[in-house]
């Protein structure tokens, strides 16, 4: 039964940069930030995202798998080496760290879709969208195996613990990027999974997330119409497959995207010029099951660029800061003063209002 | 002729000593119950309906209404209806008609269904602070859309968008005729939609020259008699709806005898006086499902693709599949009708034990066209058995765009769910085209207390969202998340696409 899930509900908190002219810094100051805000999290899920990180390997998607046992990296990379060239494999590098007693086994793999389109399951499709139908079938028919980051040049690292004890399991100080994301959990339920934790990534999509999306229900049920497994029960998974649903599959601007999912009241819309009054319309109308209600503040990052925003009455808090050619955002102002004492600009955006930075040039 | 064996239902009562003789009485009974006998009032209390006009308008509150305490000897098989209609039948040979909706004890789901609140992880949201927005737009969406940047650099709309209805509250007056109900409740129906920003629907009957001003509140509706169709009457309103069936007597036609259709009718519905006013049970050019793709497109052209095509159903046990092939035949909205729906006329028999509830249909059709990946092409409108803001919030819930209204629309003029609509004579003026009966509906009157009731209606709805923590009704419509089954078994919540309570 499709509808038979028991949803995750979460509190948070989370942390964001970009360096507009690409420039790549190592993860120790995000992770610095982030756990200024240890309060803001329990220790049940921590974790990253970085930009640029895997520069000798631009071309290829990243596959960062974690898996139960021996059993299902069988059967997954039986499924690979049948639809990919598989550049390199390895074990994710890890350290040991004393708190973390448990951890799946962690792979990664830089791989391309085999040329050849007749080898592979799906011919028709494109590189990227037979990537996401990789990504769904393993994560919800290969039990015990789950992929949790697929893009390129990208790259999601996160488990259970606090964001301290994750950065020094994933050795996360060792990477550079020019953007990098954080989020410290408060699950309110237990599920004790590393692949629930923050950041959920598809392709070079990765979200972090504070909030409760309270329309989760006809959200997920829209995303299923247009063929989204929603497997993993939470509502970041919900964000993430509407961006790209409504990014990558219909070609709207980010700034558009964001206008959908947390649209202006009517009031304001009728107020507007004719042509801008009209665009408006039919994008309530249209993206009208898509929009998410319900208190949130969430970091969205691509490739290109970073965008932070909040539901349409800001009921979670975000405050954004810049300094040069560097944009930082996060939960709490404290957090970004933790690594960038003195920023030239400092504010809290407006509810529904996104904040989007993106690379120059 | 003999007296009729058949029990009285009801037994209308006099006190005569509060009695004061002004035969106030005998002026409003629309069924004839009450006669000057010369000292007193004569009361032939086989005619009461229990309509309780005579009640309200007893200045001295002499009148009672009462059960008639006689039933036939109680029997767990042979109930008394069983009984009672076994001798009307016999009496007269004919189909009892009956009024309203089914009184039947069947189940209604609505009342095993219970909605979500917030507490701590998501904050609920209170209504009077906080802006809370129930417009709705009815029709087809496309499934994307695409924009370019106007000269002002902001976004300037590329897709070209299909018309739409726009409701200020998703709710709107259902189907009702003239001729089933008199102008005067027509009327009041129209300033009340209007006022309102909503849109009420002409029902098969036609469009007298006085609903005209509320022409864009109005949907036209072509059923299988095509009273008062032709092209201006296609373009009058702000849609059009085709009449396939109807919840209280799916698969039969309607009959309006001769002797109800006086001129002013006639000339709404476009036949000679005193004709009968037919409407075969299927429409004569749709006998399947491509027919009706051809009369959605004659309809689309006539009014020149700017007027959003309906096509009302009654909720029948295939119901997904017709829906799902009526969309596909082009129709923007689909109305589906529960078999609890009202009616002015029908044999009980049909409207007692055809169709199924709303409910189920409901949820069927909504999951069907997702699961085709067809939910935006159109719109569902839920009716029949809409009874609270309530049942409207775990309609939408169940998926439904908006709900369509006509009990608790009349009742707010008086009606009482009598059920003897068929008669002509409601002693309310709403199911009677007798002049002296229909006078006493005040459209300006009664229309302030059909507003009311929507007001009413749309606070309760804010409410529930506030509490469900959402602002927009967006975001309640298709949401099961939010609602939870009590009592009820693993195949229905399966139907239903709800968990139980507890999960
Ligand atoms: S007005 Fe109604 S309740 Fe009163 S006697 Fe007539 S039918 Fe009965
Ligand atoms: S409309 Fe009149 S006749 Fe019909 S149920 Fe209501 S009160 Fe009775």
């Amino acid at each position: 039964m499709s509808h038979n899930f028991h949803k995750d509900i979460s509190g948070c908190g989370l942390a964001g940069i970009i360096n507009k002219d690409g420039k790549r810094i190592s993860g120790s100051s995000i992770s610095k930030s982030l756990c200024l805000m240890n309060d803001r999290g329990n220790g049940l899920g921590a974790g990253y995202a970085a930009y640029g990180i895997y520069p000798e390997y631009k071309e290829l998607y990243a596959f960062h798998i974690m898996y139960d046992e021996p059993a299902c990296q069988r059967d997954t990379e039986e499924y690979l080496k049948k639809n990919y060239r598989i550049e390199k494999k390895e074990p994710m590098p890890t350290a040991p760290v004393e708190s973390i007693t448990i951890s799946p086994m962690i792979w990664r793999y830089f791989v391309k879709p085999l040329s050849e389109k007749a080898e592979r399951d799906a011919a028709d499709l494109r590189d990227d969208d037979f990537v996401v139908r990789t990504v769904m079938k393993i994560n919800s028919e290969i039990g015990g195996a789950y992929v949790f980051s697929s893009g390129k040049n990208m790259g999601a690292f996160k488990g259970v613990g606090m964001p301290g004890e994750i950065a020094r399991f994933f050795r996360i100080e060792e990477y550079e990027g020019y953007i990098w994301t954080g989020h410290t959990r408060f699950p309110t339920n237990t599920p004790g999974w590393w692949g629930g934790a923050h950041p959920f990534t598809l392709l070079d999509w990765s979200i972090v997330h504070n909030g409760e999306i309270s329309s989760y229900g006809i959200n997920k049920r829209y995303l299923e119409m247009y063929g989204y497994k929603l497997t993993l029960l939470t509502d970041t998974e919900v964000v993430t497959y509407l961006f790209d649903l409504l990014v990558r599959k219909h070609g709207l601007d980010v700034l558009t995207a964001c206008t959908a999912l947390a649209s202006p009241f009517w009031k304001n819309i009728d107020d507007l010029q004719e042509d801008e009054k009209n665009a408006m319309t039919a994008l309530r109308m249209v993206y009208a099951s898509a929009l998410m209600n319900g208190p949130f503040s969430i970091l969205f990052g691509h490739s290109k660029g970073l965008v932070g925003f909040n539901d349409r009455i800001k009921l979670r808090p975000l405050v954004a800061a810049t300094k040069g050619k560097t944009v930082y955002m996060a939960s709490e102002e404290s957090a970004i003063r933790e690594i960038c004492p003195s920023p030239e600009k400092i504010w809290a955006p407006r509810a529904g209002e996104p904040v989007i930075a993106e690379l120059e040039g | 002729m003999f007296k009729s064996l058949a029990v009285p239902e009801f037994l209308a009562k006099i006190d005569q000593i509060k009695c004061i003789k002004c035969k106030r009485c005998i002026q409003n009974c629309g069924w004839s119950v009450y006669a000057w006998g010369g000292d007193k009032v004569l009361i032939d209390t086989f005619k009461c309906v229990k309509c309780l006009r005579c009640y309200h308008y007893c200045p001295e509150e002499a009148i009672t209404i009462e059960d008639n305490p006689v039933k036939y000897r109680s029997n767990a098989n042979w109930g008394f209806y069983n009984i009672r209609n076994i001798k009307r039948q016999a009496e007269t040979g004919g189909i009892p008609l009956t009024g309203m909706g089914s009184d039947m004890p069947y189940p209604v789901l609505f009342d095993s269904l219970l909605i979500d609140a917030c507490q701590v992880t998501n904050p609920s949201i209170d209504p009077l602070r906080e802006p809370m927005e129930l417009r709705t737009y009815l029709g087809k969406k496309p499934a994307k859309l695409e924009f370019e940047n106007g000269p002002d650099g902001k976004p300037k709309l590329k897709t070209k968008m299909p018309p739409q209805i726009k409701l200020e509250a998703p709710f709107i007056f259902a189907p009702m005729s003239y001729g089933s109900i008199s102008l005067n409740a027509q009327k009041t129906i129209a300033i009340a939609a209007k006022e309102l920003g909503i849109v009420m629907n002409t029902g098969e009957g036609g469009l007298h020259e006085d609903i005209y001003p509320y022409r864009s509140n109005i949907i036209v509706q072509v059923a299988s008699g095509r009273f008062g169709v032709n092209p201006d009457y296609l373009n009058a309103g702000v849609a059009v709806e085709i009449k396939i069936g109807q919840g209280a007597k799916p698969g039969i036609g309607g009959h309006l005898p001769g002797e109800k259709i006086p001129l002013d009718i006639a000339k709404t519905r476009m036949i000679p006086v005193g004709t009968d006013a037919i409407s075969p049970a299927p429409q004569h050019d749709i006998y399947s499902i491509e027919d009706l793709r051809q009369l959605i497109f004659a309809i689309k052209e006539a009014t020149n693709y700017t007027k959003p095509v309906s096509v009302k159903i009654a909720a029948v046990h295939n119901v997904a599949a017709i829906a799902s092939g009526i969309v596909r035949a082009g129709a923007d909205i689909v109305y589906i009708d529960g078999f609890r729906g009202g009616t002015g006329a029908a044999p009980s028999i049909i409207r007692d034990h055809l169709g199924i509830p709303i409910e189920h249909a409901l949820a069927a059709v909504d999951e069907r066209l997702r699961q085709e990946g067809i939910r935006n092409e159109a719109s569902i409108i839920a009716a029949g058995g809409i009874r609270s803001c309530a049942d409207a919030a775990k309609a939408i819930a169940l998926g439904a765009d908006a709900v369509a209204l006509a009990t608790s629309a009349l009742i707010t003029m008086g009606c009482t769910v009598c059920g003897k609509c068929y008669t002509g004579n409601c002693s309310w003026g709403i199911t009677t085209q007798r002049p002296e009966l229909t006078v006493r509906l005040d459209p300006e009157v009664y229309a302030e207390r059909l507003i009311n009731l929507i007001h009413a209606w749309s606070h309760e709805l804010k409410e529930i969202l506030g509490a469900l923590g959402v602002n927009a009704i967006e975001s309640l419509r298709g949401s099961r998340e939010r609602l939870r089954g009590i009592g009820l078994d693993s195949q229905t919540l399966d139907i239903l696409g709800v968990k139980p309570v507890g999960r």
